[in-house]
């Protein structure tokens, strides 16, 4: 009788242990990287919207509060442009996480080293360019790894970003109007 | 047969012993001695040659790798980088898109361009990468600049275009906005320098001086004080010298940083001072501490200060032995400031042709002009002026203070170029002028023999 106990009593803790250990099936399942990057990219565009329209358009216009420059650090009001701040943010993520990358891609660009180098990338910002709206999203590997990668649309939302690239001298288009898809957001999830 | 058996037996213990005895003294030398040269693999850099025995600074950890060390490498240099807006952060790297760059250069990691204990293959600014690594990632430049087309790609950083580090001086709108400079500007002055000694110096009755010793010495001592700006009741005796049972006659070599702590930070992390801030637990040294207190107590510190004879430039042999500390350089009680500090103080002991050729240069004949009051002030330029330029500070804005860091402002030599030479010279000059290495030997006397190209074709691009 208390050899059958013992058992019953080494079989049920044996079963919480290896439970505990599995950490049960809604754990391991883990978060949709879909809704992840999807979820990631909704904070940065809100962010990068709210940054142009609340800072830059309203305290840079004609320069009167801050100036919105380039080369914003040799300013003594110079502020930084929304895709230097969008950028900045990516490098300030990428020193806290490796759970993710995001970064600002253009097939226009006016840095040449922003312009799609993997084969997601062009396929991505091709993508949301030819289908306005949409956003893109695939598998890649890369130094061995394999990450889901999905591409967002830019798209110019006020007067400067529009303005700026199309009178930038290193920019290759300069044909861009309000509403048009100007680069894209690359989110990357390793798996 | 037993005594072939002895032999080896004898010959085994023999052997054994000797690799005990050895262990012994590697052992010894690796925990009890602050020297550890046998543990040296290969002469270190210029930059860090000096604090070499003093392992622990760089390898934190026995067991650690490429992090351990990359953590040592930002530790002393992140704040700098962040200042000269690093144009190639560890942040541009770590996205995996960058994958196959990486598999080339892996430029997360400082040592894959400045590798230690290299002696052969280290070149300026202890670069040990091949001199034509932007290629791996910009080979294609002349696609974007028609002018770069057939530059041969180890002359991107060589020819006083770029910096892998620090374009403050170089990007395309800078040179842009400097193009139209002449050589020299209509009114040469060192504005930071004009600013520093406008600062109204505080003039108060000197007190009475609180030394408890009456000796010779001591009243030359006293008099030279009453002289200086230390003759205040905030900066006695007793200031430096401590007061009743703390009284000493030789206070610490970082006595002055109670006061001047901006000052020690750049003493003590440039090559003058950088020995005093290694602690005996080297890992707790850099960076610094804001609070450099416990560096005052000798048992702190792991090293003795640098003597001439420690370094690598020419020295003169009279002062091979002299320590170097604050008083080196400003005394202990006159502790002359202005070009006594800023020229006479560097001469004493420099030996190379750049400093020897100093008195000759068209810089020194105008230091003497402002001290005959003949020029206004700002006007001379000094060793200092250069190599230790007057910073203003953040914290404090319109409070100015000198760099004592002289590496801070020097390596590249364009560094200089915005804190100092466009105060007086345009940026062509200035270009033209630091890529001149016979001119830097001769300090100047005379004008450029190269000429940069950048502004030239910076301007072309735009005419495009």
């Amino acid at each position: 009788m208390k050899v059958t106990k013992l058992w019953g009593s080494l079989v049920l803790a044996g079963s919480v242990v290896l439970t505990a250990g599995c950490g049960g099936e809604e754990k391991a399942a883990g978060i949709d990287p879909k809704i992840m990057a999807d979820s990631l990219f909704a904070v940065m565009a809100s962010d990068r919207a709210n940054y142009t329209k609340l800072i830059i358009k309203r305290l840079g216009a004609q320069g009167k509060f801050i100036k919105p420059d380039e080369h914003w650090e040799d300013l003594e009001n110079g502020a930084p442009l929304p895709a230097q701040m969008f950028r900045f943010g990516a490098e300030a993520v990428a020193e806290r996480t490796d759970a993710f990358t995001y970064s600002l891609q253009s097939l226009w660009p006016i840095n040449k080293q922003n312009a799609p180098v993997t084969e997601a990338e062009k396929a991505g910002l091709q993508y949301i360019v030819d289908n306005p709206g949409k956003n893109y999203y695939g598998e890649e590997e890369l130094g061995g790894v394999k990450y889901y990668t999905a591409v967002y649309p830019d798209v110019a939302v006020a007067t400067p970003c529009v303005d700026c690239h199309n009178e930038h001298k290193d920019s290759p288009r300069t044909d861009f109007k309000i509403g048009d898809t100007m680069g894209g957001v690359v989110v990357r999830i390793p798996m | 047969m037993k005594k072939g058996v002895r032999k080896v037996t004898l010959l085994y213990s023999l052997l054994t012993i000797a690799v005990l005895v050895m262990a012994g003294i590697w052992a010894n030398e690796l925990f009890m001695k602050t020297e550890k040269e046998t543990f040296l693999i290969g002469e270190t850099t210029h930059g860090h040659h000096q604090i070499e025995m003093a392992c622990a600074t760089c390898h934190q950890s026995p067991f650690g790798g490429g992090d351990v060390l990359q953590d040592a490498c930002v530790g002393c240099h992140a704040a700098e980088l962040k200042a000269a807006h690093d144009s190639h952060p560890k942040s541009k790297f770590t996205d995996p898109r960058n994958a196959d760059r990486l598999e080339q250069i892996d430029a997360r990691y400082c040592v894959a361009c400045h590798r230690e204990h290299q002696p052969r293959i280290t070149r300026d600014m202890g670069v040990t990468m091949a001199t034509d690594y932007c290629v791996a990632c910009h080979k294609d430049i002349a696609e974007d600049r028609p002018s770069h087309e057939g530059m041969a790609f180890d002359t991107c950083a060589s020819a006083g275009c770029h910096n892998y580090h620090d374009n403050r001086a170089l990007y395309e709108d800078f040179l842009l906005q400097h193009s139209n400079e002449p050589a020299i500007s209509a009114q040469p002055i060192i504005a930071a320098m004009q600013a520093y000694v406008a600062e109204p110096a505080a003039v108060n009755a000197a007190p009475q001086p609180d030394y408890p010793v009456q000796t010779f010495k001591a009243a030359e001592a006293e008099k030279q004080w009453l002289h200086s700006a230390h003759a205040t009741e905030d900066s006695n005796c007793s200031s430096c010298h401590g007061a009743g049972e703390r009284f000493t006659e030789q206070p610490d070599a970082l006595v002055c940083l109670d006061c001047h702590q901006a000052q020690a930070e750049g003493f003590l992390t440039g090559k003058h001072g950088m020995r005093l801030a290694v602690k005996r637990d080297a890992v707790e040294s850099f960076p610094l501490n804001p609070s450099l207190k416990a560096l005052q107590n000798p048992e702190v510190r792991l090293l003795t200060p640098m003597t001439p004879a420690q370094g690598r430039l020419p020295f003169k042999a009279d002062v091979h032995d002299q320590s170097l500390t604050c008083n080196t350089c400003h005394g202990a009680h006159d502790y002359p400031l202005g070009a006594s500090a800023a020229v006479e103080a560097c001469m004493g002991c420099h030996d190379d042709r750049h400093t020897n050729e100093y008195k000759a240069s068209p810089h020194y004949a105008l230091l003497l002009r402002e001290a005959a009051g003949e020029l206004p002030a700002g006007s001379g330029v000094t060793c200092a002026t250069c190599h230790m330029p007057k910073l203003e500070s953040e914290q404090e804005p319109g409070e100015f203070h000198t760099q004592h860091n002289q590496n801070a402002n020097l390596r590249p030599n364009e560094k200089m170029i915005r804190t100092v030479c466009l105060d007086c010279h345009g940026l062509q000059f200035a270009l033209d002028a630091l890529a001149d290495p016979a001119l830097i030997e001769n300090n100047f006397q005379g004008r450029p023999s190269v000429s940069i190209d950048s502004i030239k074709m910076a301007i072309e691009r735009v005419k495009e």
